[in-house]
């Protein structure tokens, strides 16, 4: 390998050139239509006539901030992520300790099992959820009242229906997180187990002083993760409740593909997308900056 | 012009590139490679259908399965041509039609949802039909329902065919408005609200007399509509919700909410609507014609003749209306047919055939087959009878209904006003707001939707030009 270093230099350049390409012609050329998009009211009339187009500046973002749907749509999504996540990530690690467990056996078989909810189809599962949830012939309120307790009209009670989404959600969703976990798990030395067995540590403190940190790089990529997914939400109220009742489940993703499919206004449209890419990246640093200075305070 | 790449005169037949005359056609192009320019017009009047032609047709929904045997009906009464019939699902139509007029893909013939129109006459997507009904010895404006007709109307212009209607009514229990002391069908609101207060006394606890789902826009408009007000103003450019006659109906509707008459659940919340209705859960439910057939079908206990009570347990009526029957309207739903042009549709030719083939789906006796075929409410007055829809009691009353239909605002940005006054009508019914105040806010949502027709508009009356607000 004695080549000048320039010519290096240009033959990495050309064969990075076929992915740039991609990214450039999908990607970036997109973004920018859709940036620009969002700065003009393009909408119906102007597909057909391109001069009833006009360059409005900042007003999309401005009337986005000032429309109580939008604000209603960014707290439903909050709330949808920063319950959902948490329990999800709580789930799957929890699923992926009981099927990692020496105890247990046919580890495949559970592991399948769990996995499964992941890959089925959304809108199927969606109608037999409808079912469970439904408030006189539901197996959710059949199981309540047989505790005693009254039944709950799930998807029909603003109250509900976003635990109920999230319920829905968190159930789809942790099997993916649990091979992840699993993956982690096996990954973590058997003999820190061993020393920490000698040392005299109970399964707890061998919980909280060995998985723990063996798990912080993959627990940080499954929250990222989920988070940046649970900012999309769109399938689970879309085919359950249509973001309603009382718009309770309208995330930003919906109101998002309300805005540019339904009714044709992609300025609006484009507008809401990147205000949910903006709010997406700021969270992304954000764990970023709080999982490092974590990491530094453990180390210390 | 690759799109139209039909070589006129030529002789050659029309064929999809992986047939046989495409098999043959290669072959040709290899033994001819010497003239290869010959070969390449070959190919290209293979891929690009030239005479005779082809006609695309999308039809939506369950219409796109009951119209097959139509076409080819059609197909036997003019050799040569072939109908492509595309059935795309009503769920996805509006995005997938949208998309396609965007992607200058879209086909020679569809069905439309009547409420669309308005919308796909401003992308001046669809030819004004006002020429050829002109010269036309089938279609007659006279022989349709003239509610009807009128959704297929911007701006003075034709855009549609309807090609069946609907409209909804109330289905109401009749057993149980009898053991009620309803001695007959209620023509007034004043009336109606009595008679749903009678029925709660007779139905099985938990059940409610009137099932409106919330989610539905047609129940609210329908009510909304019938104050006389109309619920735009200002050359439908603001809204008109906190006129006094729209807020007194927005008023007696969510009331029915507010006092039990009707539960506040959306359509996807109850489960099997015929069961519910069966067990008398609900006593009324305002739908369209397309219920008639699962109620009889799917409701407990009407199934088996020999057990059946002396008549059916349920009938239909036409709207009560805020002063009485005549007041009583509804709207007019149903699909039109209509004709695309714009890029790709200009074989004059190939348009006429298009506009043969929706000559063919409407006439009488076609209209008439496609009644049986769909169980659709025929669009032509004239066809009820061949169809053996006019003698039917459950169907007669939508027959009354059709002719009292009032026209909804025809402005593209419907669609989401629509949607608008669901959330105000949820608003006012679960009681997080006042009447007063989910009107206004839905006054200032439908101005705020509305403002760039007000921009057009005023541009429009600026240049004194041509109006960008139909399609020329």
């Amino acid at each position: 390998m004695t080549a000048r270093p320039a010519a290096t230099g240009r033959a990495g350049w050309w064969f990075v050139a076929p992915a740039l390409a991609l990214l450039a012609v999908f990607f970036v050329l997109p973004v920018l239509a859709g940036l620009a998009l969002s700065v003009t009211d393009f909408d119906l009339y102007a597909v057909a006539d391109p001069g009833a187009t006009r360059l409005v500046g900042l007003r999309n973002y401005a009337r986005l901030f000032a429309d109580p749907a939008f604000r209603t749509a960014v707290r439903n999504t909050l709330y949808f992520a920063a319950v959902g996540g948490p329990l999800t990530v709580a789930a799957s690690l929890g699923a992926a300790l009981l099927v990692n467990a020496r105890l247990v056996r046919w580890k495949a078989f559970w592991r399948t099992v769990f996995f499964t909810p992941f890959v089925t189809t959304l809108v199927a599962v969606a109608i037999v959820w409808r079912y469970l949830y439904h408030p006189r012939y539901g197996l959710v309120n059949y199981a309540l009242g047989a505790v005693g307790v009254p039944p709950v009209d799930w998807l029909g009670d603003p109250r509900w229906a976003m635990p109920a989404i999230i319920l829905l959600a968190v159930w789809k969703n942790f099997g993916y997180n649990m091979l992840i976990f699993v993956a982690g798990l096996q990954a973590i030395p058997a003999e820190l187990y061993e020393a920490a067995a000698l040392d005299g540590a109970a399964p707890w403190q061998r919980f909280r002083h060995v998985t723990l940190p063996g798990l912080a790089p993959t627990t940080l990529f499954v929250v990222v993760v989920t988070m940046i997914g649970y900012f999309q939400l769109f399938a689970e109220p879309f085919a359950m409740t249509q973001g309603g009742p009382l718009e309770s489940t309208t995330s930003v993703v919906l109101l998002l593909y309300a805005e540019g499919f339904r009714f044709w206004r992609m300025g609006n449209a484009a507008a809401i997308a990147f205000v949910l890419f903006a709010l997406v990246v700021t969270l992304a640093l954000l764990q970023r900056v709080v999982q490092r200075s974590a990491r530094q305070r453990s180390a210390a | 012009m690759a799109r139209r790449g039909a070589v006129p005169g030529t002789a050659i037949p029309r064929c999809a590139p992986d047939d046989a005359c495409a098999r043959d056609a290669r072959r040709a192009g290899g033994r001819l490679r010497a003239v290869a320019r010959a070969a390449l017009v070959l190919l290209a009047a293979c891929a690009r259908p030239p005479a005779p032609p082809t006609l695309d047709f999308w039809a939506l929904g369950t219409e796109g399965e009951s119209v097959a045997p139509l076409v080819r009906d059609f197909e036997r009464a003019h050799p040569g041509v072939r109908v492509r019939l595309q059935a795309v699902a009503f769920s996805a139509a509006h995005e997938k039609l949208l998309t396609a007029v965007v992607g200058d893909a879209t086909p020679d013939v569809a069905q439309l949802g009547n409420t669309w129109i308005p919308e796909f006459a401003a992308l001046r997507a669809l030819e004004p039909l006002d020429p050829r009904l002109a010269r036309s010895a089938v279609v007659h404006r006279a022989d349709y329902f003239p509610g009807a007709w009128a959704t297929n109307v911007v701006d003075g212009r034709t855009f549609g065919i309807p090609w069946y209607v609907d409209t909804r009514l109330v289905f109401y229990r009749s057993d149980l408005m009898a053991r009620a002391g309803v001695a007959r069908a209620p023509e007034s609101w004043a009336e109606w609200t009595d008679a749903m207060r009678r029925l709660r006394r007779v139905q099985p606890a938990g059940g409610a007399p009137a099932l409106l789902p919330l989610n539905e826009f047609e129940p609210p408009l329908i009510i909304l509509s019938q104050s006389g007000a109309p619920l735009l103003r200002d050359h439908d450019t603001r809204g008109n919700f906190r006129d006094p006659r729209v807020r007194a109906a927005f008023a007696w509707y969510v009331g029915l909410f507010r006092d039990g008459l009707a539960p506040p659940v959306a359509s996807t919340q109850v489960s099997n609507v015929a069961q519910e209705f069966g067990a008398g859960r609900y006593a009324m439910y305002v739908t369209g014609p397309w219920n008639v057939g699962e109620f009889r079908r799917w409701m407990p206990d009407t199934l088996p003749p020999a057990r059946r009570p002396a008549g059916p347990r349920w009938a239909t009526m036409a709207m009560p209306g805020p002063t009485g029957a005549a007041s009583g309207t509804s709207l007019a739903g149903g699909s039109s047919l209509v004709l695309f042009r714009g890029p790709g549709h200009d074989d004059p030719a190939r348009r006429a055939l298009a506009w043969q083939f929706v000559e063919f789906l409407s006439t009488t006796a076609a209209q008439a087959r496609f009644a049986q075929l769909s169980s659709d409410l025929p669009a032509r007055a004239d066809a009820w009878a061949p169809a053996g829809f006019g003698a039917d009691p459950q169907l007669a009353p939508f027959l009354t209904q059709l002719r009292r239909l009032t026209p909804l605002p025809s402005v593209p940005e419907w669609e989401s006003i629509a949607t608008r006054v669901t959330h105000a009508v949820e608003r006012a019914a679960r009681g997080t707001m006042t009447v007063d105040a989910a009107l206004a806010a839905l006054d200032a949502e439908v101005d705020d939707i509305l403002e760039k027709r007000r921009w057009l508009l005023a541009r429009r009356a600026a240049a004194a030009a041509p109006t960008h607000l139909s399609a020329r």
